[in-house]
């Protein structure tokens, strides 16, 4: 038989029964827009969390104290445990070419109070490279000065919401804080704007980082944050990093260093297994729609006994009337596959048109998996109605009144 | 043509075994015209559909030009139906959506025929039984007498040598019984071999070799000296 002589006869079946096929092409079509929508939601927040990270600027590298075995197995015994970094750390890292700045970062905790408000927050020890390293914008004042670093002024530079705690609107620049136990005069303010993810520095205060070793006592960075000069130079400094610590903690490679592009890349792992796992669920929506199909067909099968029997009495062998069958049920969930293409995009269109904000991208693999799982779903449900149609017994069948 | 040999057909119903065809043994030749008759039950239907292999003989030997076709696989089978029988049926078997023209095609298009090959033999086959007016006209628009025409006109397509028919005027009135009879006695006086089941006698009657069937064995084969 031919082909299109079977899709016609197919074609002639299925709008002899309009109501059901549609009620079909319906479900199938539900089925494959979901998978299309979903997925255009996960791989937009994909796109947007990397877009994020694009401003935050990939060129960074997070310095950390003692060696963070990620490839498992033991600490070792009797190994030395990890030097501190330090400031003249930070300072020797200054001299690679691969690097634009260095900032030694100090973290802790201590009450801020200002007459007779007073709030608990996060103090960054840092210096001048911080601004640069994260591109910080200022609200007002300007951030800690570029001079040496050992040199512990008692002057500090404010979030905007700690500002905002502690003064109202108010103005704060030239004011005395009380830090811990010392007094520190506000000479900056951070704007709300540029901040990124992970990195929310409003509700800080940052003070010079030798303030930071007297103020918690202690004469160790928590971490130290290098901006690379560009992208290609990541790996280089990354280099310089690990043999200029080396040489300087006696060989022992005892820090951990993070990028920020390998930090890219888990997230857009785990956001792209979000959308796979989206995409699987609205793929239950097709096994739905496969099994709907299946029975319709199943029932379309017993009515169509008569008719089967036929066609067996006119020469035509078992596998012909499986193909007829089989070709019906593929019609079917191609036709609703590409109608639910069309009403995904639509979906994902209109999503995008009223929140403007959420970037919603429809991935074309989506689309090709989808009409690729409504084909397979086609033709597994399909082939159990079209096998038992082709498995008909034709006496039974033409007698069967 | 065809010679049946000790062909038996039981069905298992519970405990009990069905002897649909009881050893039956037949000899068939080219253009016979045959009645079969008998008591309902009495395998009449059983014997027709293995003749035209929708049905399989538990034992016993088909043979059709010589050629033994019990071994035969279902897609021989399926091929040896296409170009060896036509069938017709009591309720015609029409399909219900197709109209006349498209149940006529039908074994064409099955087989692969081009379109156009297939238009003029549909075209011509419709005229040969007066109902190329009705070519687009669904079976439910269409008397009894006219479906079966066309259910006729559909198994003679290809041109098979051999047409059963499973009570062909069971479902018809007398005039229309008698003008499918007189298409089915014009295709047998052309050379195709007919073979009738019924119960109307006067129909029985009419056949050259009358046989007679009970309990799935064959108690009377009678051929009449002259043809009518
Ligand atoms: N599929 C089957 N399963 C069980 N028994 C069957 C089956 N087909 C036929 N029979 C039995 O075989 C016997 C012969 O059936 P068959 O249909 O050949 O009779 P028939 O002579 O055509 O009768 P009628 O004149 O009523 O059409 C009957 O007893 C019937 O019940
Ligand atoms: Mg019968």
């Amino acid at each position: 038989m031919r082909i299109l002589d079977t899709l016609g006869f197919g074609k002639i079946a299925l709008t002899a029964n309009p109501t059901r096929t549609l009620l079909i092409l319906l479900a199938m079509s539900i089925g494959v827009a979901s998978v299309i929508i979903l997925t255009s939601l996960g791989e937009g927040a994909r796109k947007y969390v990397s877009a994020q990270f694009e401003t935050l600027g990939s060129e960074l590298l997070f310095i950390l104290p003692g060696k963070r075995e990620t490839t498992g197995g033991l600490p070792p015994l009797l190994g030395t445990s990890p030097k501190d970094l330090t400031i003249d750390d930070a300072l020797s890292l200054k001299r690679s070419r691969a690097i634009a700045y260095v900032a030694p970062v100090i973290l802790g905790a201590a009450p801020v109070s200002f007459a007779s408000r007073e709030r608990e927050v996060v103090i960054f020890g840092s210096s001048s490279d911080l601004k640069a390293a994260l591109d910080l914008p200022m609200a007002a004042g300007h951030f800690l000065p570029d001079d040496d670093p050992r040199n512990a002024a008692s002057i500090c530079v404010i979030g905007n919401k700690l500002k905002k705690e502690l003064f109202d609107n108010k103005k704060a620049i030239g004011e005395w804080l009380r830090i811990g136990e010392r007094r520190f005069r506000v000479i900056g303010e951070l704007s709300s704007k540029g901040q990124s993810v992970g990195m929310d520095l409003s509700d800080t205060a940052i003070i010079p980082v030798a303030s930071a070793e007297i103020l918690f006592n202690k004469a160790s960075l928590s971490r130290m944050i290098v901006k690379a000069r560009g992208k290609e130079s990541l790996d280089k400094a990354e280099a310089d990093i690990l043999r200029t610590i080396k040489q300087r903690h006696d060989g022992d490679e005892d820090i951990t260093i993070l990028r920020q592009d390998s930090l890219l890349q888990t997230f857009d792992g785990v956001l792209q297994t979000l959308t796979w796992a989206l995409a699987g669920i609205a793929a239950i929506s097709l096994i739905v729609a496969g099994i709907l199909i299946m029975n319709v067909m199943l029932v379309s099968v017993s009515q169509r006994k008569s008719e089967i029997g036929l066609l067996k009495a006119l020469g035509a062998p078992t596998s012909q009337v499986l193909t007829l069958f089989l070709s019906e049920a593929l019609m079917l969930s191609i036709a609703g596959g590409i109608i639910g293409v069309f009403i995904g995009l639509a979906g994902a269109k209109m999503i995008a048109y009223f929140i403007p904000n959420f970037p919603v991208q429809t991935p074309l693999w989506a689309i090709a998996a989808s009409l690729i799982v409504t084909i397979i779903t086609g033709l597994i449900f399909g082939s159990i109605p079209a096998s038992k149609a082709a498995k008909l017994n034709p006496v039974l069948a033409l007698s069967d009144k | 043509m065809i010679k049946l040999q000790d062909i038996c057909r039981f069905f298992k119903v519970g405990d009990e075994t069905v002897h649909a065809l009881d050893k039956v043994t037949l000899d068939i030749s080219r253009g016979d015209y045959i009645s079969i008759m008998g008591a309902s039950g009495s395998g009449k239907s059983t014997l027709l559909n293995m003749l035209g292999l929708l049905d399989m003989p538990n034992s016993g030997s088909y043979q059709f030009e010589g050629k033994e076709l019990t071994t035969l696989s279902e897609e021989k089978r399926a091929t040896f139906r296409r170009e060896n029988v036509g069938f017709i049926f009591q309720s015609f078997h029409l399909i219900p959506r197709l109209t006349a023209a498209g149940n006529l095609e039908l074994p064409l298009m099955l087989m692969g025929m081009a379109p156009k090959e297939r238009h003029t033999k549909v075209k011509d086959a419709l005229a040969n039984i007066g109902l190329a007016d009705r070519a687009n006209h669904l079976p439910k628009q269409l008397s009894g007498g006219q479906q079966q025409r066309v259910a006729i006109a559909r198994a003679m397509i290809l041109k098979p040598p051999l047409l059963l028919a499973d009570e062909p005027t069971g479902n018809l009135d007398t005039h229309s019984g008698n003008d499918v009879i007189k298409i089915l006695e014009e295709l047998n006086a052309s050379g195709i071999t007919l073979i009738v089941v019924t119960h109307d006698l006067e129909l029985g009657e009419r056949a050259t070799r009358k046989i007679k069937m009970l309990d799935g064995k064959i108690i009377e084969d009678v051929t009449s000296e002259k043809p009518i």
